[in-house]
């Protein structure tokens, strides 16, 4: 078991994710350190979402390593995951739950004190529906019952997957306060987004994943790369 | 300490398998009548022949609960696999072995919940009295259970990366289940349609020892299953 390194965020390197035949990441490697937010851009299926599974544990990776606060996700995966936060674009809640009882749980899960759970649907402004089974709730509804869920763990480093999905402005200004207060801890974020103008006000540096690699952006990126011809007829047939 | 976390997680898994099962009630109802049908059709297929419908009796009763309990292993993962709520589960800090312990019991209640309703309606079925012996009747219900859920609450993990997992899930369960069915069938003919006693009790040694070895077995084997 690894020590926790307090500077390091994220350290991938080289790392590479094949489904079937076709690699999705081909060698990218990261670098984030704490107190930084880095947002990651690319175009669909240039591979964001899995290198956020490989680094939260969900994915192991083809080949590569990547380091969490110092712990390897594929030798560490508890340790990794007691520090992460994963907000990915399906809820993942329970329909025959009341919102209540899903975060209730949630605390329970993560050892968090059952007062959290009210305290954090007031935040989210779900206490007037918090008796409610949420199998009603709208999309909105269930994307801020999903950061609840984030807020119970309060976790070092966020992992948040277009976050910004089916939220009006609140639930955008909570998204960008739960990166600000995780940057105050000490922490550190990695943000998968589309909505870049949501996202600038926290977010900085800037990564584009294109052809399975991360590449730095000079400044905040305008337009979401495609990949190469030649490149998206490599992966259909197995190069990587 | 760390026990102490896993017991409350484990805990929190079942309550929340149970709750989810409560409110939607659509699932123990189905699972409840198949195994009832199942049962009057077992009635149907032995004929009139009391002698024969009271030896079959535990048979019956126990393929029904197998039958039946394999739909409610299925669901126990569907419950998860709908929401996309099986990835925050596993993201969950903690020994996944907890996960496991959750719904091994949330399972077992519905299982046991299960096996009162096919017991009873094969007592008036098959025209069977409720055996003097009813405690060690009770004892090896319980082993049973514990044998049948063990095993699948298990490969219904494993079964529910798969989009087959329906098909998936018997084709692996049903062959594993064969000692449990067997030790579970013949002890519970011993002691509910005659036979020695003794009969009984090796039988019953036989499920302690099938189900210390699955218990163990699975739960170091979870992990591997439910990774991706």
């Amino acid at each position: 078991m690894h020590s926790i390194d307090t500077e390091l965020a994220v350290d991938a390197t080289g790392v590479a994710r094949r489904f079937g035949a076709r690699w999705v990441l081909r060698g990218a490697s990261l670098t984030l350190r704490t107190g930084e937010a880095a947002g990651l851009v690319g175009a669909n299926g240039s591979g964001k979402s899995t290198l956020l599974r490989i680094l939260c544990t969900l994915l192991r990776p083809t080949a590569g390593t990547a380091r969490i606060f110092g712990a390897d996700v594929v030798q560490d995966p508890d340790l990794v995951r007691a520090s992460i936060g994963f907000f990915s674009p399906i809820p993942g809640v329970y329909d025959d739950l009341t919102a209540r009882e899903n975060l209730l749980f949630a605390a329970t899960m993560l050892g968090r004190p059952k007062r959290t759970a009210d305290e954090t649907l007031e935040r989210v402004g779900l206490t007037h529906v918090s008796n409610e089974r949420v199998r009603g709730f709208s999309s909105g509804m269930l994307r801020r019952l999903a950061l609840a869920r984030l807020l119970v763990h309060s976790p070092r480093l966020l992992l948040l997957d277009e976050p910004y999905n089916n939220f009006d402005v609140s639930g955008i200004a909570l998204v960008n306060e739960l990166i600000r207060e995780t940057l105050a801890r000490g922490g550190a974020a990695l943000v998968v987004v589309h909505d870049v103008a949501s996202a600038v006000p926290v977010v900085g540096p800037w990564f584009t994943l294109r052809d399975g690699i991360v590449v730095p952006s000079s400044g905040i990126p305008l337009g979401i790369p495609s990949p190469t011809p030649a490149l998206a007829m490599a992966s259909a047939g197995g190069t990587r | 300490m760390a026990l102490r976390d896993e017991w409350h997680r484990a805990r929190a898994v079942a309550w929340k398998d149970l709750t989810a099962e409560r409110r939607s009630k659509a699932g123990f109802n189905a699972v409840a009548a198949l195994a009832v049908t199942i049962l009057v059709l077992f009635g149907f297929a032995l004929g009139p022949d009391s002698e024969a419908i009271r030896a079959a009796a535990p048979g019956a009763l126990w393929l029904a609960a197998l039958f039946a309990g394999v739909l409610a292993f299925n669901r126990s993962y569907q419950m998860e696999l709908d929401g996309g709520a099986l990835e925050p589960l596993l993201m969950y800090p903690g020994a996944r072995r907890a996960l496991f312990a959750g719904k091994l019991m949330a399972n077992f209640v519905f299982v046991l919940l299960l096996l009162v309703i096919v017991i009873a309606t094969s007592l008036v079925l098959f025209q069977v009295a409720v055996p003097p012996t009813w405690p060690a009747l009770l004892i090896v219900v319980l082993l049973g259970a514990v044998g049948l859920v063990t095993l699948g609450t298990f490969y219904a993990a494993m079964a529910s990366r798969s989009r087959a997992r329906e098909v998936l899930l018997p084709l692996l369960l049903f062959p594993m289940l064969v000692p449990v069915l067997l030790a579970a069938i013949q002890a519970t003919k011993a002691l509910l349609v005659g036979g020695a006693m003794n009969d009984a009790g090796a039988w019953t040694s036989l499920l302690v020892a099938y189900d210390v070895i699955f218990l163990i077995l699975t739960f170091l084997a979870f992990d591997y299953v439910i990774e991706a």
